[in-house]
Protein backbone atom coordinates (compact mmCIF):
# COMPACT_ATOMS: atom_id res chain seq x y z
CA UNK A 1 0.00 0.00 0.00
CA UNK A 2 1.30 3.71 -0.67
CA UNK A 3 -0.17 6.74 -0.53
CA UNK A 4 -0.58 8.89 -3.67
CA UNK A 5 -1.16 12.68 -3.66
CA UNK A 6 -3.30 13.33 -6.79
CA UNK A 7 -5.49 16.38 -6.99
CA UNK A 8 -5.32 19.89 -4.65
CA UNK A 9 -9.05 19.90 -3.16
CA UNK A 10 -9.86 23.20 -4.79
CA UNK A 11 -9.32 21.13 -8.28
CA UNK A 12 -11.84 18.12 -7.60
CA UNK A 13 -14.75 19.96 -6.25
CA UNK A 14 -18.39 18.77 -5.05
CA UNK A 15 -19.37 17.10 -8.26
CA UNK A 16 -16.23 16.31 -9.85
CA UNK A 17 -14.45 13.55 -11.30
CA UNK A 18 -10.89 12.37 -12.43
CA UNK A 19 -9.78 9.00 -13.76
CA UNK A 20 -6.00 8.50 -12.56
CA UNK A 21 -3.76 5.99 -13.38
CA UNK A 22 -1.44 4.99 -10.24
CA UNK A 23 0.83 1.77 -10.17
CA UNK A 24 -0.90 0.64 -13.89
CA UNK A 25 -4.19 1.12 -12.27
CA UNK A 26 -7.11 3.29 -14.14
CA UNK A 27 -8.98 4.57 -11.01
CA UNK A 28 -11.46 6.77 -11.07
CA UNK A 29 -12.41 9.57 -8.16
CA UNK A 30 -15.10 11.29 -7.18
CA UNK A 31 -16.30 13.77 -5.03
CA UNK A 32 -20.03 13.62 -3.67
CA UNK A 33 -21.23 16.85 -1.63
CA UNK A 34 -17.72 16.46 -0.40
CA UNK A 35 -16.84 13.29 0.53
CA UNK A 36 -14.24 11.69 -1.97
CA UNK A 37 -14.79 8.14 -3.02
CA UNK A 38 -11.88 5.52 -5.96
CA UNK A 39 -13.54 3.15 -7.85
CA UNK A 40 -11.26 0.81 -10.34
CA UNK A 41 -12.15 2.30 -13.67
CA UNK A 42 -13.29 -1.21 -15.00
CA UNK A 43 -16.40 -2.66 -14.44
CA UNK A 44 -16.58 -6.19 -13.48
CA UNK A 45 -18.99 -6.75 -15.63
CA UNK A 46 -17.11 -6.54 -19.25
CA UNK A 47 -14.93 -3.82 -18.28
CA UNK A 48 -16.81 -0.57 -19.08
CA UNK A 49 -14.94 2.81 -17.85
CA UNK A 50 -16.74 3.12 -14.63
CA UNK A 51 -15.37 7.09 -14.30
CA UNK A 52 -17.77 7.86 -17.24
CA UNK A 53 -20.69 6.50 -15.64
CA UNK A 54 -23.69 8.97 -14.06
CA UNK A 55 -24.31 9.07 -10.53
CA UNK A 56 -27.96 8.65 -9.56
CA UNK A 57 -29.47 7.65 -6.30
CA UNK A 58 -30.79 4.72 -4.49
CA UNK A 59 -33.91 3.92 -5.54
CA UNK A 60 -35.89 1.12 -3.48
CA UNK A 61 -39.61 -0.35 -3.27
CA UNK A 62 -41.28 -2.42 -0.38
CA UNK A 63 -44.47 -2.87 -2.86
CA UNK A 64 -45.98 -1.74 -6.19
CA UNK A 65 -46.86 1.86 -5.66
CA UNK A 66 -44.28 2.99 -3.20
CA UNK A 67 -41.23 3.90 -3.61
CA UNK A 68 -38.07 5.75 -1.54
CA UNK A 69 -35.33 7.87 -3.25
CA UNK A 70 -32.36 8.23 -1.20
CA UNK A 71 -28.80 8.63 -0.88
CA UNK A 72 -28.59 10.88 -4.13
CA UNK A 73 -25.36 10.92 -6.55
CA UNK A 74 -23.80 7.71 -4.60
CA UNK A 75 -24.93 5.21 -6.83
CA UNK A 76 -23.08 4.70 -10.11
CA UNK A 77 -24.36 3.36 -13.34
CA UNK A 78 -21.77 1.79 -15.48
CA UNK A 79 -21.91 3.70 -19.18
CA UNK A 80 -21.94 0.54 -21.01
CA UNK A 81 -24.82 -1.79 -19.91
CA UNK A 82 -26.28 0.41 -16.59
CA UNK A 83 -24.83 -2.44 -13.92
CA UNK A 84 -25.29 -0.11 -10.59
CA UNK A 85 -22.49 -0.10 -7.69
CA UNK A 86 -23.23 1.63 -4.62
CA UNK A 87 -19.99 4.17 -3.74
CA UNK A 88 -19.34 3.24 -0.39
CA UNK A 89 -19.06 -0.27 -0.85
CA UNK A 90 -18.25 -1.15 -4.50
CA UNK A 91 -21.14 -3.51 -4.29
CA UNK A 92 -23.67 -4.28 -7.20
CA UNK A 93 -27.35 -3.61 -6.81
CA UNK A 94 -27.64 -6.55 -8.91
CA UNK A 95 -26.01 -9.19 -6.70
CA UNK A 96 -24.39 -7.27 -4.28
CA UNK A 97 -22.56 -10.10 -2.44
CA UNK A 98 -21.05 -11.31 -5.43
CA UNK A 99 -20.03 -8.16 -8.07
CA UNK A 100 -18.38 -5.60 -6.55
CA UNK A 101 -16.40 -2.83 -8.37
CA UNK A 102 -12.89 -2.74 -6.42
CA UNK A 103 -12.63 0.33 -4.12
CA UNK A 104 -9.73 2.21 -3.26
CA UNK A 105 -9.76 4.27 0.07
CA UNK A 106 -9.49 8.61 -0.55
CA UNK A 107 -9.32 10.94 1.83
CA UNK A 108 -7.97 14.93 2.57
CA UNK A 109 -4.39 15.57 3.91
CA UNK A 110 -3.37 19.38 4.30
CA UNK A 111 -0.40 19.93 2.67
CA UNK A 112 2.07 20.49 5.51
CA UNK A 113 1.31 16.86 6.59
CA UNK A 114 2.68 16.21 3.27
CA UNK A 115 6.20 16.41 3.59
CA UNK A 116 5.83 13.67 6.29
CA UNK A 117 7.60 10.88 3.75
CA UNK A 118 5.56 8.36 2.62
CA UNK A 119 2.97 10.06 0.17
CA UNK A 120 3.79 9.84 -3.28
CA UNK A 121 3.28 12.94 -5.35
CA UNK A 122 3.23 12.22 -9.01
CA UNK A 123 2.93 15.54 -10.76
CA UNK A 124 2.40 18.50 -8.73
CA UNK A 125 3.70 20.91 -6.54
CA UNK A 126 2.45 21.07 -3.05
CA UNK A 127 2.06 24.10 -0.90
CA UNK A 128 1.55 24.30 2.75
CA UNK A 129 -1.70 26.58 2.80
CA UNK A 130 -3.46 23.74 0.72
CA UNK A 131 -5.24 20.86 1.17
CA UNK A 132 -4.69 17.75 -1.11
CA UNK A 133 -6.92 14.49 -2.08
CA UNK A 134 -4.98 11.36 -1.31
CA UNK A 135 -5.71 7.63 -2.52
CA UNK A 136 -4.59 4.53 -0.95
CA UNK A 137 -3.12 2.16 -3.56
CA UNK B 1 -28.04 -12.87 -16.30
CA UNK B 2 -24.59 -12.75 -16.27
CA UNK B 3 -22.01 -13.14 -12.96
CA UNK B 4 -19.41 -14.32 -14.92
CA UNK B 5 -16.72 -11.99 -13.65
CA UNK B 6 -13.62 -10.54 -14.79
CA UNK B 7 -10.28 -11.40 -13.40
CA UNK B 8 -9.03 -8.22 -12.54
CA UNK B 9 -6.01 -7.50 -14.74
CA UNK B 10 -3.73 -4.43 -13.42
CA UNK B 11 -4.29 -3.49 -17.37
CA UNK B 12 -6.50 -1.59 -19.26
CA UNK B 13 -8.97 -3.71 -21.53
CA UNK B 14 -7.81 -2.45 -24.45
CA UNK B 15 -4.23 -3.14 -23.84
CA UNK B 16 -4.84 -6.85 -23.80
CA UNK B 17 -6.03 -7.47 -27.51
CA UNK B 18 -3.01 -7.94 -29.67
CA UNK B 19 -5.18 -10.06 -32.17
CA UNK B 20 -6.43 -7.73 -35.73
CA UNK B 21 -10.25 -8.11 -35.52
CA UNK B 22 -13.08 -7.36 -37.24
CA UNK B 23 -16.09 -5.16 -36.16
CA UNK B 24 -19.27 -6.28 -38.21
CA UNK B 25 -21.43 -3.35 -36.62
CA UNK B 26 -20.16 -0.15 -36.22
CA UNK B 27 -23.03 2.28 -35.83
CA UNK B 28 -21.72 6.05 -37.57
CA UNK B 29 -23.95 8.95 -37.38
CA UNK B 30 -23.86 12.69 -39.88
CA UNK B 31 -22.74 15.15 -37.38
CA UNK B 32 -24.95 16.94 -39.17
CA UNK B 33 -27.69 16.49 -41.92
CA UNK B 34 -27.11 19.95 -43.47
CA UNK B 35 -23.31 19.72 -43.49
CA UNK B 36 -22.53 16.24 -44.05
CA UNK B 37 -25.65 15.14 -46.43
CA UNK B 38 -27.35 17.72 -48.16
CA UNK B 39 -24.42 18.30 -50.25
CA UNK B 40 -25.69 13.94 -51.68
CA UNK B 41 -29.63 15.18 -51.12
CA UNK B 42 -31.22 17.07 -54.06
CA UNK B 43 -33.25 20.40 -52.62
CA UNK B 44 -36.52 19.64 -53.21
CA UNK B 45 -35.78 16.63 -50.65
CA UNK B 46 -33.73 18.94 -48.21
CA UNK B 47 -37.48 21.20 -48.47
CA UNK B 48 -38.75 17.85 -47.73
CA UNK B 49 -37.40 16.66 -44.85
CA UNK B 50 -37.34 20.34 -43.55
CA UNK B 51 -41.06 20.90 -44.14
CA UNK B 52 -42.74 17.24 -43.55
CA UNK B 53 -39.65 15.28 -41.23
CA UNK B 54 -39.13 11.69 -41.92
CA UNK B 55 -42.37 9.45 -41.16
CA UNK B 56 -41.26 5.81 -40.79
CA UNK B 57 -43.98 3.07 -41.07
CA UNK B 58 -45.25 3.13 -37.31
CA UNK B 59 -47.33 4.57 -35.09
CA UNK B 60 -44.61 6.18 -33.41
CA UNK B 61 -43.34 9.19 -35.78
CA UNK B 62 -40.86 11.00 -33.68
CA UNK B 63 -38.43 7.53 -32.75
CA UNK B 64 -38.34 4.29 -31.79
CA UNK B 65 -41.69 2.41 -30.06
CA UNK B 66 -39.78 2.13 -26.57
CA UNK B 67 -37.48 4.13 -24.69
CA UNK B 68 -33.76 2.70 -24.68
CA UNK B 69 -31.00 1.41 -22.50
CA UNK B 70 -29.46 4.65 -22.39
CA UNK B 71 -29.61 7.72 -24.61
CA UNK B 72 -29.57 7.99 -28.09
CA UNK B 73 -29.31 3.57 -27.61
CA UNK B 74 -25.54 4.58 -26.96
CA UNK B 75 -22.94 4.09 -24.04
CA UNK B 76 -22.09 6.98 -22.05
CA UNK B 77 -18.73 7.07 -22.91
CA UNK B 78 -19.29 7.42 -26.30
CA UNK B 79 -20.30 11.37 -27.00
CA UNK B 80 -17.22 12.66 -28.92
CA UNK B 81 -15.53 15.35 -26.77
CA UNK B 82 -15.96 18.05 -29.62
CA UNK B 83 -20.01 17.46 -29.59
CA UNK B 84 -22.51 15.44 -31.89
CA UNK B 85 -24.14 12.33 -31.77
CA UNK B 86 -22.38 9.22 -30.74
CA UNK B 87 -20.42 7.75 -33.67
CA UNK B 88 -20.68 11.15 -35.32
CA UNK B 89 -16.76 11.72 -35.22
CA UNK B 90 -14.27 10.20 -37.30
CA UNK B 91 -10.86 10.50 -34.96
CA UNK B 92 -12.84 10.12 -31.74
CA UNK B 93 -13.80 6.19 -32.97
CA UNK B 94 -10.11 5.72 -34.36
CA UNK B 95 -9.31 6.54 -30.58
CA UNK B 96 -11.79 5.01 -28.42
CA UNK B 97 -12.24 1.62 -30.54
CA UNK B 98 -10.52 1.21 -34.08
CA UNK B 99 -7.04 1.96 -32.70
CA UNK B 100 -7.02 0.37 -28.81
CA UNK B 101 -9.05 -3.11 -30.56
CA UNK B 102 -7.05 -3.87 -33.42
CA UNK B 103 -10.05 -3.55 -35.16
CA UNK B 104 -8.76 -4.29 -38.97
CA UNK B 105 -11.92 -4.35 -40.54
CA UNK B 106 -15.16 -2.26 -39.33
CA UNK B 107 -18.62 -3.02 -40.93
CA UNK B 108 -20.81 0.85 -41.24
CA UNK B 109 -24.47 -0.30 -40.55
CA UNK B 110 -25.91 3.27 -40.89
CA UNK B 111 -29.23 3.15 -38.72
CA UNK B 112 -32.29 5.48 -39.69
CA UNK B 113 -30.42 6.17 -42.96
CA UNK B 114 -33.61 6.52 -45.07
CA UNK B 115 -34.77 3.23 -44.98
CA UNK B 116 -38.65 1.97 -43.39
CA UNK B 117 -39.49 5.65 -44.65
CA UNK B 118 -42.95 5.91 -45.96
CA UNK B 119 -42.72 8.04 -48.84
CA UNK B 120 -40.76 5.57 -51.40
CA UNK B 121 -39.07 8.74 -53.21
CA UNK B 122 -37.65 10.57 -50.18
CA UNK B 123 -36.58 7.07 -48.82
CA UNK B 124 -34.84 6.07 -52.27
CA UNK B 125 -32.91 9.84 -52.26
CA UNK B 126 -32.34 9.52 -48.25
CA UNK B 127 -30.70 5.98 -48.78
CA UNK B 128 -28.76 7.11 -52.06
CA UNK B 129 -27.53 10.24 -50.03
CA UNK B 130 -26.44 8.30 -47.20
CA UNK B 131 -24.39 5.71 -49.29
CA UNK B 132 -22.15 8.85 -50.49
CA UNK B 133 -22.01 10.37 -47.07
CA UNK B 134 -20.36 7.26 -46.07
CA UNK B 135 -18.10 6.75 -48.68
CA UNK B 136 -17.07 10.86 -48.47
CA UNK B 137 -17.21 11.10 -44.57
CA UNK B 138 -15.61 7.46 -43.51
CA UNK B 139 -14.26 5.39 -45.91
CA UNK B 140 -12.50 7.84 -48.05
CA UNK B 141 -10.89 8.84 -44.99
CA UNK B 142 -10.52 5.41 -43.14
CA UNK B 143 -9.31 2.17 -45.09
CA UNK B 144 -10.65 0.15 -42.28
CA UNK B 145 -13.69 1.13 -43.02
CA UNK B 146 -16.46 -0.42 -45.32
CA UNK B 147 -19.50 1.24 -45.83
CA UNK B 148 -23.25 -0.30 -46.24
CA UNK B 149 -25.24 0.00 -49.35
CA UNK B 150 -28.38 0.89 -47.50
CA UNK B 151 -31.59 0.40 -49.17
CA UNK B 152 -34.91 1.68 -49.91
CA UNK B 153 -36.32 -1.86 -49.20
CA UNK B 154 -40.02 -1.37 -49.38
CA UNK B 155 -39.21 -0.62 -52.98
CA UNK B 156 -37.30 -3.54 -54.52
CA UNK B 157 -36.90 -1.67 -58.07
CA UNK B 158 -35.54 1.38 -56.23
CA UNK B 159 -33.56 -0.58 -54.39
CA UNK B 160 -32.28 -2.66 -56.78
CA UNK B 161 -30.66 -0.06 -59.30
CA UNK B 162 -29.27 1.37 -55.43
CA UNK B 163 -27.80 -1.90 -55.56
CA UNK B 164 -26.43 -2.16 -59.33
CA UNK B 165 -25.44 1.91 -59.13
CA UNK B 166 -22.79 0.48 -56.20
CA UNK B 167 -21.98 -2.78 -57.53
CA UNK B 168 -18.13 -2.84 -57.94
CA UNK B 169 -17.22 -0.27 -55.64
CA UNK B 170 -15.34 -1.49 -52.62
CA UNK B 171 -16.01 1.46 -50.32
CA UNK B 172 -18.91 -1.38 -49.53
CA UNK B 173 -19.04 -4.57 -48.03
CA UNK B 174 -22.79 -5.35 -48.06
CA UNK B 175 -26.57 -4.22 -48.83
CA UNK B 176 -28.04 -3.75 -45.34
CA UNK B 177 -31.67 -3.95 -44.88
CA UNK B 178 -33.42 -3.94 -41.47
CA UNK B 179 -35.32 -6.90 -40.06
CA UNK B 180 -38.88 -5.57 -39.25
CA UNK B 181 -40.29 -5.23 -42.90
CA UNK B 182 -44.00 -4.64 -44.16
CA UNK B 183 -43.82 -8.35 -44.94
CA UNK B 184 -41.42 -11.05 -43.95
CA UNK B 185 -38.47 -10.49 -45.87
CA UNK B 186 -38.51 -13.67 -48.31
CA UNK B 187 -41.57 -12.86 -49.91
CA UNK B 188 -41.58 -12.35 -53.38
CA UNK B 189 -41.65 -8.51 -53.47
CA UNK B 190 -38.37 -8.06 -51.99
CA UNK B 191 -36.57 -11.00 -54.15
CA UNK B 192 -34.83 -7.92 -56.82
CA UNK B 193 -33.00 -6.82 -53.35
CA UNK B 194 -31.41 -10.44 -52.96
CA UNK B 195 -30.68 -10.48 -57.18
CA UNK B 196 -29.42 -7.52 -57.26
CA UNK B 197 -27.20 -8.08 -54.25
CA UNK B 198 -25.97 -11.53 -55.81
CA UNK B 199 -24.84 -9.72 -59.27
CA UNK B 200 -23.19 -7.37 -57.02
CA UNK B 201 -21.61 -10.45 -55.36
CA UNK B 202 -22.52 -8.35 -52.11
CA UNK B 203 -23.77 -10.18 -48.92
CA UNK B 204 -27.05 -8.93 -47.73
CA UNK B 205 -27.01 -7.88 -43.49
CA UNK B 206 -30.39 -8.22 -42.15
CA UNK B 207 -30.20 -5.75 -39.14
CA UNK B 208 -32.54 -6.37 -36.06
CA UNK B 209 -34.83 -3.02 -35.65
CA UNK B 210 -36.79 -1.30 -38.16
CA UNK B 211 -40.62 -0.17 -38.58
CA UNK B 212 -42.80 -2.43 -40.11
CA UNK B 213 -45.74 -1.36 -38.02
CA UNK B 214 -45.81 -4.76 -36.40
CA UNK B 215 -44.96 -5.97 -32.91
CA UNK B 216 -41.85 -7.19 -32.77
CA UNK B 217 -42.83 -10.71 -31.21
CA UNK B 218 -45.44 -12.95 -32.59
CA UNK B 219 -47.62 -12.09 -29.71
CA UNK B 220 -48.61 -8.67 -30.08
CA UNK B 221 -47.25 -5.75 -28.67
CA UNK B 222 -44.99 -6.19 -25.38
CA UNK B 223 -45.07 -3.74 -22.72
CA UNK B 224 -41.59 -3.07 -21.70
CA UNK B 225 -38.52 -2.60 -23.68
CA UNK B 226 -36.11 -5.52 -21.89
CA UNK B 227 -39.01 -7.48 -24.01
CA UNK B 228 -38.20 -5.74 -27.46
CA UNK B 229 -34.74 -6.65 -26.60
CA UNK B 230 -35.19 -10.02 -26.71
CA UNK B 231 -37.88 -9.81 -29.04
CA UNK B 232 -35.25 -9.43 -32.10
CA UNK B 233 -34.37 -12.72 -31.83
CA UNK B 234 -37.90 -14.33 -32.23
CA UNK B 235 -38.42 -11.65 -35.47
CA UNK B 236 -34.56 -12.59 -37.25
CA UNK B 237 -36.48 -16.53 -36.74
CA UNK B 238 -38.97 -15.29 -38.91
CA UNK B 239 -37.24 -13.53 -41.03
CA UNK B 240 -34.61 -16.31 -41.92
CA UNK B 241 -37.95 -18.97 -41.78
CA UNK B 242 -39.23 -16.58 -44.41
CA UNK B 243 -36.20 -16.71 -46.56
CA UNK B 244 -35.60 -20.04 -46.75
CA UNK B 245 -39.36 -21.26 -47.13
CA UNK B 246 -39.73 -18.90 -49.99
CA UNK B 247 -37.14 -20.67 -51.47
CA UNK B 248 -34.43 -17.49 -51.55
CA UNK B 249 -31.78 -19.60 -50.93
CA UNK B 250 -32.80 -22.31 -53.97
CA UNK B 251 -32.84 -19.78 -56.56
CA UNK B 252 -30.02 -17.93 -55.59
CA UNK B 253 -26.99 -20.24 -54.43
CA UNK B 254 -24.43 -18.01 -54.26
CA UNK B 255 -26.55 -15.66 -52.11
CA UNK B 256 -25.23 -14.45 -48.67
CA UNK B 257 -27.25 -13.41 -45.92
CA UNK B 258 -26.17 -12.30 -42.65
CA UNK B 259 -28.76 -11.71 -39.57
CA UNK B 260 -27.03 -8.83 -37.12
CA UNK B 261 -27.95 -7.88 -33.26
CA UNK B 262 -30.64 -10.78 -33.18
CA UNK B 263 -28.41 -12.96 -30.87
CA UNK B 264 -27.39 -16.18 -32.42
CA UNK B 265 -28.08 -18.96 -29.55
CA UNK B 266 -31.60 -19.50 -30.80
CA UNK B 267 -30.39 -20.73 -34.50
CA UNK B 268 -29.51 -24.49 -33.72
CA UNK B 269 -32.82 -25.11 -32.59
CA UNK B 270 -34.80 -23.16 -35.46
CA UNK B 271 -32.71 -25.18 -37.51
CA UNK B 272 -33.54 -28.39 -36.07
CA UNK B 273 -37.57 -27.84 -35.79
CA UNK B 274 -37.13 -26.51 -39.77
CA UNK B 275 -35.47 -29.73 -40.62
CA UNK B 276 -37.53 -31.78 -38.40
CA UNK B 277 -40.78 -30.31 -39.77
CA UNK B 278 -39.42 -30.11 -43.76
CA UNK B 279 -38.96 -34.12 -43.60
CA UNK B 280 -43.45 -34.12 -42.88
CA UNK B 281 -44.21 -31.09 -45.26
CA UNK B 282 -41.56 -30.67 -47.46
CA UNK B 283 -44.52 -31.24 -50.45
CA UNK B 284 -45.83 -28.31 -49.29
CA UNK B 285 -42.49 -26.05 -50.16
CA UNK B 286 -41.44 -28.26 -53.00
CA UNK B 287 -39.18 -25.73 -54.29
CA UNK B 288 -36.91 -26.07 -51.11
CA UNK B 289 -35.17 -28.90 -52.12
CA UNK B 290 -32.84 -29.64 -49.22
CA UNK B 291 -33.14 -29.67 -45.47
CA UNK B 292 -33.42 -25.77 -44.45
CA UNK B 293 -30.56 -26.59 -42.22
CA UNK B 294 -28.00 -27.41 -45.07
CA UNK B 295 -29.27 -23.80 -46.90
CA UNK B 296 -28.25 -21.90 -43.60
CA UNK B 297 -25.02 -24.00 -43.09
CA UNK B 298 -24.02 -22.60 -46.02
CA UNK B 299 -25.86 -19.46 -47.23
CA UNK B 300 -26.45 -17.92 -43.64
CA UNK B 301 -24.27 -16.05 -41.06
CA UNK B 302 -25.00 -14.74 -37.79
CA UNK B 303 -23.22 -11.59 -35.71
CA UNK B 304 -22.24 -12.37 -32.59
CA UNK B 305 -23.67 -9.31 -30.00
CA UNK B 306 -25.47 -9.16 -27.92
CA UNK B 307 -23.77 -12.62 -26.99
CA UNK B 308 -25.94 -14.43 -24.86
CA UNK B 309 -24.11 -14.96 -21.41
CA UNK B 310 -25.31 -18.07 -20.07
CA UNK B 311 -23.63 -19.44 -16.79
CA UNK B 312 -21.72 -21.69 -17.07
CA UNK B 313 -20.07 -19.74 -20.03
CA UNK B 314 -19.31 -23.50 -21.60
CA UNK B 315 -23.09 -24.18 -22.62
CA UNK B 316 -22.17 -20.71 -24.69
CA UNK B 317 -19.73 -22.77 -26.34
CA UNK B 318 -22.06 -26.04 -27.10
CA UNK B 319 -24.13 -23.52 -28.62
CA UNK B 320 -21.55 -21.91 -31.39
CA UNK B 321 -20.14 -26.09 -31.76
CA UNK B 322 -23.73 -26.47 -32.68
CA UNK B 323 -24.02 -24.24 -35.48
CA UNK B 324 -20.42 -24.03 -36.50
CA UNK B 325 -17.35 -21.45 -35.90
CA UNK B 326 -17.74 -20.50 -39.54
CA UNK B 327 -20.89 -19.11 -38.87
CA UNK B 328 -20.14 -16.63 -36.54
CA UNK B 329 -18.93 -12.91 -36.78
CA UNK B 330 -17.54 -10.66 -34.02
CA UNK B 331 -19.47 -7.56 -33.81
CA UNK B 332 -19.23 -4.95 -30.85
CA UNK B 333 -22.33 -2.18 -31.81
CA UNK B 334 -20.14 0.79 -31.45
CA UNK B 335 -21.12 3.09 -29.92
CA UNK B 336 -24.81 1.28 -28.71
CA UNK B 337 -24.84 0.22 -25.04
CA UNK B 338 -25.08 -3.04 -25.75
CA UNK B 339 -21.91 -3.35 -26.93
CA UNK B 340 -19.67 -6.55 -26.32
CA UNK B 341 -16.10 -6.38 -25.54
CA UNK B 342 -13.78 -7.99 -27.31
CA UNK B 343 -11.42 -8.79 -24.27
CA UNK B 344 -14.41 -10.35 -22.99
CA UNK B 345 -16.97 -12.13 -25.11
CA UNK B 346 -15.46 -15.20 -25.69
CA UNK B 347 -14.33 -17.27 -22.79
CA UNK B 348 -10.43 -17.88 -21.76
CA UNK B 349 -10.56 -21.48 -22.62
CA UNK B 350 -11.48 -21.04 -26.71
CA UNK B 351 -8.78 -22.05 -28.74
CA UNK B 352 -6.01 -19.66 -30.85
CA UNK B 353 -8.01 -21.30 -34.46
CA UNK B 354 -11.42 -20.39 -33.57
CA UNK B 355 -10.27 -16.87 -32.23
CA UNK B 356 -9.08 -16.85 -35.46
CA UNK B 357 -11.88 -17.59 -37.04
CA UNK B 358 -14.62 -15.73 -35.03
CA UNK B 359 -12.92 -12.26 -34.84
CA UNK B 360 -11.47 -12.18 -38.37
CA UNK B 361 -11.47 -15.01 -41.40
CA UNK B 362 -14.83 -15.81 -40.54
CA UNK B 363 -15.77 -12.05 -41.92
CA UNK B 364 -12.54 -12.24 -44.29
CA UNK B 365 -14.71 -14.71 -46.42
CA UNK B 366 -18.01 -13.91 -45.71
CA UNK B 367 -17.06 -10.51 -47.38
CA UNK B 368 -14.30 -11.94 -49.86
CA UNK B 369 -12.24 -8.89 -48.38
CA UNK B 370 -8.57 -10.50 -48.25
CA UNK B 371 -5.69 -9.82 -45.37
S1 LIG C 1 -19.37 -3.36 -18.60
FE1 LIG C 1 -20.34 -2.37 -16.96
S2 LIG C 1 -22.35 -3.08 -17.10
FE2 LIG C 1 -21.34 -4.17 -18.66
Amino acid sequence: MSRHVIAATRDLPPGGRRVVTIKGRAIAIFNIAGEYFGLLNRCPHQGGNLGEGRLIGLVESGEPGDYRYSRPGEILRCPWHGWEFDLRSGRSRCDPARIQAKCFAVRVAPGEALGEGDYVLETFPVTVEENYVVVEV
Amino acid sequence: MTVQLLERRATQPAAAVKMAIADCDIHPSPKSMEKEVYPYLEKRWQRHLETYGVRPRQGFANGPAFPKGQPDASRRDAYPPNGGRPGSDLDFMRQQHLDPYNVQLGILNPLRGGQGVQNGDFSAALCRAINDWQIAEWTSKEPRLKGSVVVPYEDAAASAAEIDARAGDTNFAQVLVLSRTAEPLGQRRYWPIYEAAARAKLPVAVHAFGYGGFPVTGGGWPSYYIEEMVGHAQCNQSVLTSMVMEGIFERLPTLKVILVEGGFAWLPALAWRLDKVWTRLRDETPHVKRPPSSYIRQQVWVTSQPTEEPEPRRHLLDTIEWMGWDRLLFATDYPHWDFDDPTQVLPPRVGEQQRRQFFMENARAVYGITG
